[in-house]
């Protein structure tokens, strides 16, 4: 049977999202998306010793876009910036139970925010 | 919590008194128009007696000018592209505005491809015609010119009458899609001069599978769809009578209804348009005065409209938007766009379409909701300041 509308798990983290807001000062940002496309996305990380120990996020966009940033801060969180590298876009749909096709590509942009935020990361510790 | 359903745009619910009127066509009294014996006579009748009725509700010359299809998208396409193929030896020429359904503008298209000249007239910031265009774009060649008699998705009302009489200087048919407004406001196809107009059965609290098309004595057209010649030949397909019979009971009830209803629903629209452009950054879309009673439609900054519909439904209160993510295109309202509105502000956007399942007293329920879902989506906004 095809699925209509979202899975339960979209709907669970649209009306509960984890880890919405800013962190000042982060060690990691990343911005994705465009506003005249309807979704952008802003992920901050907190990091110490090459753990992520905080993440936060802001989102303007659909449910599917709320949803998926919700769900990539909570895959990421506690994870080694190695391995929150290789969450992808299909792991954080995975996890969501998946997404309807449409939003696969145009509203599934949390794991690039979360990349942008890693290798902001890397390279103002390059620096140092 | 209490369903308060505000999507009457995007379905209604049939009223009872049609249901039980029309009930009897489909189960008990069945019968095929085209057949000779009782059952079909009975059901012929039916069809007839409902073709009266819808005359009346737009003030028709008689009922012979009501064709029966089986919704408004059909309707569309055959004034359309009904006109403008039998009338292509005196042109080739169609015009719309820019606000007009998809089943006015694709029609269009089509015919474009067909080496057709289509041509779509602007709107101003309130989604009123632009009657310089009008009258610098329809032409002697102009065959057919398609402009709604209100819009569904910011519910302005266009000034048909003088639109009428720009339409008539050079070119040929007017088309008035009035899906919109029939029901909730007088019409009148003879005072307006107009000479085809589409109806839907559901947007009059009617079954949902017909439609109906006015088509004025002497007006020329041909079939789209070749078959069984029911219709005067000009739509095939054995007529949904228990639809049919519903349109024109519903139809009928909304002639006698429609003032008192109206009026009803103004005071709500009123009341909901007045308390939600208090919130920061919310605007109203679509025309402050000429606008129909049912319809307040709005645009929030610095969110996106299917969180707006998401949220709204945890309250479970039902409305529409024109934004890009519920759509299947994944573009923004053409209407919203057009009205010229960006695309970051046609993301934001709310319609709500009153019917007879709202009260003034759940006015409460829907601000309270329209604002707490609002400033919850801006928390999480990185473009509003309220999450900073």
């Amino acid at each position: 049977m095809a699925q209509v509308g979202y899975s339960k798990k979209v709907m669970e983290h649209f009306m509960n999202p984890q880890n919405v807001g800013v962190i000042e000062n982060p060690d990691g940002y990343g911005k994705v998306g465009n506003p005249v496309c309807g979704d952008l996305m802003e992920i901050f990380i907190r990091v110490k010793n090459d753990i992520i120990t905080d993440i936060k996020f802001r989102t303007f966009g659909c449910g599917s876009a709320i949803a998926t940033s919700s769900m990539v801060t909570e895959l990421a969180k506690g994870k080694h910036v190695d391995e929150a590298l290789k969450i992808t876009r299909a792991d954080v749909a995975q996890e969501l139970d998946g997404l309807p096709p449409q939003k696969m590509h145009c509203s599934n942009l949390a794991a690039d925010a979360l990349h942008e935020a890693i290798k902001d990361y890397r390279n103002k510790n390059k620096k140092k | 919590m209490k369903r308060i359903y505000l999507d009457h745009a995007s379905s209604m619910p049939v009223d009872l008194r049609v249901l039980s009127f029309a009930l009897p066509f489909l189960a008990t009294n069945h019968g095929n128009p085209s057949s000779l014996h009782a059952a079909g006579v009975d059901a012929k009748q039916a069809v007839e007696d409902a073709r009266k009725k819808v005359s009346e509700l737009i003030h028709a010359e008689n009922e012979n000018t009501i064709l029966f299809t089986g919704g408004a998208t059909e309707a569309n396409n055959l004034a359309i592209r009904g006109t403008a193929l039998r009338n292509s030896v005196s042109g080739k020429s169609v015009v719309a505005s820019t606000i007009e359904h998809v089943s006015v503008l694709n029609p269009m298209k089509e015919l474009q491809k067909q080496g057709f000249t289509f041509t779509t007239i602007p709107v101003d910031s309130t989604g009123v015609v632009s009657l310089d265009d009008l009258r610098k774009f329809v032409k002697k060649d102009t065959i057919v010119t398609s402009i709604m008699y209100a819009n569904n998705e910011i519910g302005t009302i266009e000034p048909i009458q003088q639109i009428s009489k720009i339409v008539h200087e050079q070119g040929m048919y007017l088309h008035v899609d009035a899906v919109a407004a029939a029901g909730r406001i007088p019409l009148d196809v003879q005072r307006d001069s107009i000479d085809l107009l589409t109806l839907s059965s559901n947007d009059l609290y009617g079954p949902p599978g017909a439609g109906a098309l006015y088509v004025k004595p002497g007006v020329k057209l041909q079939s789209i769809m070749p078959g069984g010649g029911q219709e005067r030949g000009l739509r095939s397909g054995t007529e949904n009578v228990f639809a049919i019979a519903g349109m024109g009971e519903a139809a009928r009830l909304a002639k006698e209804e429609m003032i008192q209803e109206s009026k009803r629903l103004t005071a709500i629209r009123n009341s909901l348009i007045s308390q939600i452009i208090q919130i920061k950054n919310a605007y109203l879309t679509g025309h402050p005065t000429q606008r129909l009673p049912h319809h307040a439609s709005f645009r929030f900054s610095y969110i996106e409209g299917e969180s707006i519909l998401l949220n709204m439904d945890m309250y479970n209160i039902q409305i529409a938007t024109g934004s890009a993510c519920s759509s299947k295109t994944l573009e923004p309202s053409h209407v919203l766009l057009a009205i010229g509105l960006k695309h970051e502000e046609a993301h934001g956007s709310m319609v709500i379409t009153l019917g007879r399942s709202n009260t003034i007293d759940d006015v409460p329920q829907i601000t309270k909701a329209v604002s707490e879902t609002v400033h919850r989506l801006r928390m999480m906004s990185p473009l509003a300041k309220e999450g900073r």
